[in-house]
């Protein structure tokens, strides 16, 4: 398992260098998110990323009763956020526990990576990982970026 | 997020200012923090071992760690700080935590503890956190939560002996809470 720093991320913005190899090596990413800020963020970084690696991205919207806004208000801002930039990815709504869901719909499906959020602030600005953040981690055997 | 807190009052602890001797003969003082001791902050920060950094705090690089501290150092917190001489070697800080709703009254502090390398395993973490804790219950706050990397054995046993319970075991770091009044 591999960890991508925030740097890295960061290196592949617009107007910056591809890294070597990266628009031929686009990946086949499956993105988790829930209706946090992190993950709103998550969503922007990743088809940005993908727009410029030619990853194919799949959107999983996991299902967090605690959530607000709600799974369906998630998936439709996703598949806005997906159309207005142009990018021609599924969405898809994951039920049951989100991250050993994640990890599953990940090993069966052949992806190449998880993506998803790095984690909320603190009000002293300290970084916290959520429970699913943890088990993703601690179960994926595939490659794993926390999306800062 | 509802916290549990335990039913005890932790302490109470004298609030600052504090003097004592420390475990190596040095002679330090906690005082509250007052404006002259931004800049000694900021130079504890800046030269701040990347290994003592606790879930990307203190942030790197002067400018991060000037507006880190501008966000922490108002006048809606706690703050004190550990003197040896002209020398800041640690500070401890109650942060509150606004709800959705900002006019809601604040009844929860997030606190956090720093002291620099070389002053560490001395004895000054629990005269700074008791004296932080005094100082938080002068000013009326009720609740106090953090969290620590669970395997920072040296920390938790820190939080532990001066009225800490651990509140949520659900992830990587712990989530400890006190009460103060």
């Amino acid at each position: 398992m591999r960890l991508h720093s925030s740097e890295e991320e960061t290196s592949r913005r617009p107007g910056t260098l591809l890294p070597p190899g990266g628009v031929a090596a686009g990946m086949n990413v499956l993105l988790g998110i829930g209706g946090s800020e992190d993950s709103l963020r998550a969503l922007e970084r990743t088809i940005e990323r993908a727009l410029e690696a030619g990853d194919d991205l799949t959107v999983a919207v996991l299902d967090n009763p605690d959530s607000e806004p709600t799974q369906t208000e998630v998936a439709d801002r996703a598949r806005e956020r997906l159309d207005a930039a142009g990018l021609d990815a599924e969405v898809r709504k994951l039920e049951g526990h989100p991250g050993s869901a994640l990890v599953d719909l990940a090993e069966s499906e052949g992806f190449d990576r998880i993506a998803l959020g790095g984690g909320e602030t603190s009000p002293l600005g300290k970084i916290q990982l959520g429970s699913i953040a943890e088990f993703v981690l601690l179960n994926a055997s595939v490659s794993v970026t926390l999306v800062r | 997020m509802t916290r549990v807190y335990p039913d005890d009052v932790a302490g109470p602890y004298e609030a600052p200012p504090r003097s004592f001797t420390d475990r190596e003969g040095r002679d330090i003082e906690v005082r509250r923090f007052e404006p002259s001791a931004m800049e000694p902050l900021v130079e504890m920060y800046v030269e701040f071992h990347p290994e003592d950094r606790a879930q990307g705090i203190p942030p790197k690089g002067e400018q991060s760690v000037r507006e880190w501290l501008d966000s922490i150092v108002d006048d809606e917190g706690v703050n004190v700080v550990a003197w040896h001489g002209d020398d800041a070697v640690g500070h401890a800080t109650l942060v509150p935590e606004f709800r959705d709703h900002p006019d809601e009254e604040v009844t929860e502090h997030e606190l956090a503890i720093f002291v620099i390398r070389e002053y560490q395993e001395a004895g000054i973490g629990s005269e700074l956190i008791e004296a932080l804790l005094g100082a938080g219950r002068e000013g009326g706050v009720e609740n106090v939560w953090l969290t620590v990397e669970r395997w920072n054995r040296a920390a938790v046993g820190l939080y532990e002996k001066v009225g800490f319970e651990p509140s949520d075991t659900g992830s990587f770091e712990l989530e400890m809470a006190a009460r103060l009044r």
